[in-house]
């Protein structure tokens, strides 16, 4: 001490004030920062307490242990492929670009990602493509001394060879009923790509099938019920956090030819390689054409054109987040008027699809509020991503990867909390981001302008599961641990009947309408709807 | 400063405020991150629009935590040191060394994207004045005026004389 006292002796008052005077900022400073953040978490949690939305992510489907499941996969073009990599098998080619592709880009993780992803325990022992290129290419990669796997000359052959027990059918949209239905017939497990089904009459006729062998198993390819935030969009409705919604928008924006299905012709295409009457099928009677073989969604004898294409993406995962069912009334318009190119099928289309008697619940008087209206609106001749919103009285929601909810300024549930100014209408009142490590209930400008520019995808990209690898692994699930898959034959026979609902609107240019109690399409009771759905003569090329 | 051209008391106390409004500045950017967890500069060094590779693999997943964590120490470390008065030629080099990542990261030069700011910039930025700043504090240490480097000098000094 009395060295110090030495040390210091020349010290005034005024030189100990100006050697820590610091002290006493820095702890002004450092209690400032704790005092906000800690205001800042409180106002949070309150209003997460408030909201109490769950954001858990779903039970895994089950195990995967027990005999390998043998897979047959019918049609291996371009969705066949993608459908074989979420399986588990990659052709050479796939791979050799892959390689390529990370050494170029390091931020390109699809072949790592593949590698990574679980093996499934299945093995593909069949294959069917009536272009022989397809069905040697899947051999040449898939067919090896682990994996011996077969061609099979027609679907019937493989489904009825005893050989498989599940088959995975990727095929244009007018054999998908058909087969899948000689396979649930057959006791064997179906995953169908969507639409379901391509006409009216086949959606019933597989809903029968289905219910009279449930010991076979059905799921429709829409991969997107596993996606994470739609299920936490879910927990947010049932908790009314958005009040009544009267209106959902989702939008189609495409501006490329692959968007506009014009796909490649291959150059060994030709009759002596394409089985032409099996593609054909129930379609009317055309010479060989290769367009029309590989170009198939432009024509509503093979495909269902944006309604049955793409509506039916939005359609089902608005279906999975409110479950509404089939809409009472359905009225569509469009036109060819991006691609005068000899296709028939819209490539703008305009959907409305009405649910009277439908509601999420509701902040006001009883009685107030119900009903519901879903629009779709697509064009192929533009990409400004409009994004999908569910509009309730008192909060919209912005549903894609990341789910983010903004309070409503004429809200009733938060019209206490707007005017105390603990939420800004301005500023999303929840977000969720499964990529992120939590969720937040305010997001700054800054990591908006983030998430809206993707980037947070790319960073999703390098952990993200394929979302077809879950939906497949949950059908594979139900398979050997039985339950049912998240989008069945219920949810495929809702898709498939308001898809061709829109299709019949347009067709017609009438109202359609569906009778709940019956289950059927009760406008034009004296028309065949199927042969005005199916009707292939519109050319709108001038 | 050499000691054979003092500074006026003016000089100096513009000095002593520029030091402490950097530290204070520094030192509350990093109290906010260490009291939200969430936060991250992920986001950040992915949508560098310049040296992209290398901010990428900063953002990238194996990094990112050893990133947040050393990003949120330095800030403090060197708010605090150049509030206190103590050590801050290292705190001001360190400063300049973050700055100039944050910088370089989004750069506002001429045709590079500019994201979100709440200014107009070109070429120099608020990052960038700042690092200047830190040349300044670097160059004219106030830290024996002002500063906990005052006890040690001051000790010098009785020493030197007894």
């Amino acid at each position: 001490m009395s060295t110090d006292k030495k040390l210091f002796g020349g010290f005034s008052r005024r030189d100990w004030l100006k050697s820590v005077a610091g002290l006493p900022i820095l702890g002004s400073v450092w209690a400032a920062g704790w005092d906000t953040t800690e205001k800042s978490k409180l106002e949070k949690e309150l209003l997460l307490e408030r909201l109490n939305i769950k954001a858990s992510p779903p039970p895994p489907s089950g195990s995967m242990e027990g005999n390998p499941v043998r897979i047959g996969l019918i049609g291996f073009g371009i969705r066949g492929e993608q459908l074989m990599r979420a399986l588990g098998f990659a052709t050479n080619e796939w791979l050799e670009a892959m390689a390529i592709s990370s050494q170029e880009d390091p931020n390109d993780k699809r072949l790592e990602d593949f590698k990574a992803q679980e093996n499934l325990n299945v093995k593909l022992v069949g294959v069917c493509d009536i272009f022989d290129v397809r069905a040697e290419d899947a051999l040449r990669s898939f067919n090896t001394s682990d994996n011996p796997c077969k061609r099979y000359p027609t679907y019937l052959d493989m489904i009825h060879s005893g050989d498989v027990d599940a088959v995975i059918i990727a095929t244009p949209d007018h054999w998908h009923a058909p087969m899948a239905q000689a396979a649930i017939e057959a006791g064997v497990h179906v995953y169908v790509e969507k639409p379901m089904t391509h006409t009216v009459s086949e959606t019933y006729l597989l809903r029968e099938a289905v219910r009279r062998n449930p010991g076979a198993v059905l799921a429709v390819g829409h991969q997107h019920r596993q996606t994470l935030s739609f299920l936490t969009a879910q927990d947010a409705i049932s908790k009314n956090t958005l009040g009544h919604i009267s209106l959902v928008v989702t939008n189609t924006n495409r501006n490329d030819d692959n968007g506009a299905w014009q796909y490649r012709i291959h150059p060994d295409a030709s009759p002596e390689t394409i089985d032409w009457n099996a593609f054909l099928g129930s379609a009317p009677f055309v010479p060989f054409n290769k367009e029309h073989f590989f170009r198939w969604r432009k024509w509503w004898a093979y495909g269902s054109g944006l309604s049955g294409d793409l509506l039916t993406h939005d359609y089902d995962r608005i279906n999975c987040v409110l479950n509404m069912g089939i809409p009472k009334y359905v009225t569509a318009s469009g036109g060819v008027y991006t691609h005068r190119d000899g296709r028939n099928v819209p490539d703008v289309m305009q959907v409305n699809m009405d649910f009277p008697e439908f509601s999420t619940g509701s902040s006001q008087e009883s009685g107030k509020e119900k009903g519901m209206s879903l629009v779709y609106s697509a064009t192929l001749g533009n990409q400004f991503d409009r994004g999908t919103v569910l509009m309730g009285h008192d909060a919209s929601m912005e549903l894609g990867n990341i789910l983010t909810i903004y309070a409503d300024p004429r809200s009733t549930q938060y019209k206490e909390m707007i005017q105390d100014g603990r939420i800004d209408p301005a500023v999303p009142i929840y977000q969720y981001d499964p990529s992120a490590n939590g969720v937040d209930a305010v997001t700054s400008a800054t990591a908006k302008y983030f998430a809206n520019k993707g980037l947070l995808w790319t960073y999703r990209d390098g952990k993200r599961v394929d979302s077809t690898f879950l939906h497949i692994r949950e059908w594979l699930s139900c398979i050997r641990n039985g339950g049912n898959p998240s989008c069945g034959i219920d949810e495929g026979f809702e898709e498939a009947i308001t898809a061709h609902m829109a299709g019949l609107s347009y067709k017609t240019g009438r109202r359609m309408e569906w009778d709940e109690e019956t289950e059927k399409i009760i406008t034009l009771p004296e028309e065949e709807l199927d042969a005005i759905l199916l009707d292939n003569s519109v050319s709108y090329v001038s | 400063m050499s000691a054979s051209q003092p500074l006026s008391s003016a000089q100096t106390i513009a000095l002593v405020l520029l030091r402490l409004f950097v530290g204070w500045h520094f030192l509350y950017e990093g109290v906010i991150k260490l009291y939200t967890p969430s936060w991250t500069a992920k986001g950040y060094l992915l949508s560098a629009t310049y040296l992209e590779s290398f901010f990428h693999w900063l953002g990238s997943d194996s990094m990112i935590s050893l990133v947040d964590t050393l990003n949120v120490a330095t800030l403090i470390l060197v708010g605090a040191a150049l509030i206190l008065g103590f050590c801050t030629k290292l705190a001001s080099i360190l400063g300049i060394g973050l700055l100039l990542l944050y910088y370089l990261a989004h750069p506002p030069f001429p045709g590079h994207p500019q994201g979100i700011t709440e200014g107009s910039y070109w070429i120099i930025n608020k990052n960038l004045i700042e690092a200047v700043a830190l040349v300044v504090v670097y160059l004219f240490p106030t830290s024996m005026s002002f500063g906990l480097e005052r006890l040690f000098h001051k000790k010098e000094i009785k020493t030197q004389s007894t």
